[in-house]
């Protein structure tokens, strides 16, 4: 399954879950905040939130600024 | 030093810092523990793919400190909200210092967007503080909107000028109901004392720390310098005379 992340190709292989994209990219930290297709889905949801094709993924963290 | 109180919540430090330009997290974290601050500003930045993301919020993070992440980046009111929905998750608060400046030249807030997107953001129960052109009149409306401060600038965004909007600050400043917080341009410890002797609330500080020769020391030298101005605010100023006013007696006892 291919989907977007920060505007970049991802390719699912084994991630089913947005759970499942946060461990392979050790998100479960404060500072870090996921939407798809422009919602934003708390980290409790990530558990049961299924990708579908094509969804558009934004991942931020803190960073430094006045 | 009084308590400051901004949406029900008391700090006992009236200086706020912005955590951009250090040139390491370990020397943020000292000037942060050595300004006294208790309000603390961070961003926010999609995360990069292909390198390790700095953490840079464990150096923050403390008990005592509210953590205010901005919206730099957006341009417009509906940008402003995809932020700040993201902020409240990644930080957990619902402060939210406001700044929607479109304009990268010199970063000047774009006030009716800021408007539009305090009405909103109040509306889902953010605790908002608006980065705004130094307008007594927006500085109304905001309060009329729900805002919990206002923040207007003294000069652009990391030009070290000081109050150059200073006859419309202390306008702002007799007018509001809500705190009033001078952020942007506040380059030296004297500018500081000077817009909280003028009756500031806070002073929101990044530049003028960050970049100096040692921001740890300059961290305390501002904090004492806001902690002067609002003392001698509250002790009351002698007001200005065109005349000399003789401070000692001029009676003459050599005759």
């Amino acid at each position: 399954m291919n989907i977007e992340i920060n505007n970049e190709s991802y390719n699912c292989t084994e991630e089913k879950t947005l759970q499942d994209i946060a461990n392979r990219m050790d998100l479960n930290k404060p500072g870090v905040a996921i939407a798809v297709n422009m919602r934003v889905i708390s980290r409790d949801k990530w558990d049961n939130y299924n990708m579908s094709e094509n969804d558009k993924v934004i991942i931020i963290n803190a960073t430094c600024g006045g | 030093m009084d308590k400051l109180v901004i949406s029900g919540k008391e700090f006992s430090s009236r200086l706020f810092l912005g955590t951009g330009k250090f040139s390491s997290n370990i020397l943020m974290e000292q000037a942060i523990i050595a300004s006294g601050t208790k309000m603390v500003t961070m961003a926010m930045k999609r995360i990069d793919m292909k390198d390790s993301n700095d953490d840079m919020l464990i150096h923050i993070k403390h008990p005592d400190i509210q953590l205010l992440p901005n919206t730099s980046g957006v341009r417009n009111a509906e940008e402003a909200l995809f932020a700040a929905a993201l902020s409240r998750e990644a930080f957990g608060t619902n402060f939210l210092k406001l700044e929607i400046h479109p304009d990268p030249r010199y970063l000047l807030p774009d006030p009716v967007e800021t408007l539009k997107a305090t009405k909103m953001l109040v509306k889902e129960g953010f605790v908002v503080l608006p980065y705004i052109p130094a307008d007594p009149v927006l500085c109304k409306r905001l309060e009329d909107v729900g805002a919990s401060a206002v923040m207007p600038l003294g000069a652009p965004i990391g030009t070290n000028k000081g109050l150059l909007t200073r006859d419309f600050i202390e306008i702002i400043i007799e007018q509001s109901n809500i705190p009033v917080i001078v952020d942007a341009g506040i380059g030296a410890p004297s500018h500081a004392a000077e817009a909280m002797e003028m009756g500031a609330d806070a002073v929101l500080v990044n530049t003028a720390i960050a970049v100096a020769a040692n921001p740890v020391i300059m961290a305390k030298a501002f904090k004492y310098a806001v902690e002067a101005g609002r003392m001698a605010y509250c002790s009351g100023l002698a007001s200005k005379n065109k005349m000399a006013e003789a401070s000692s007696p001029l009676t003459s006892f050599l005759d």
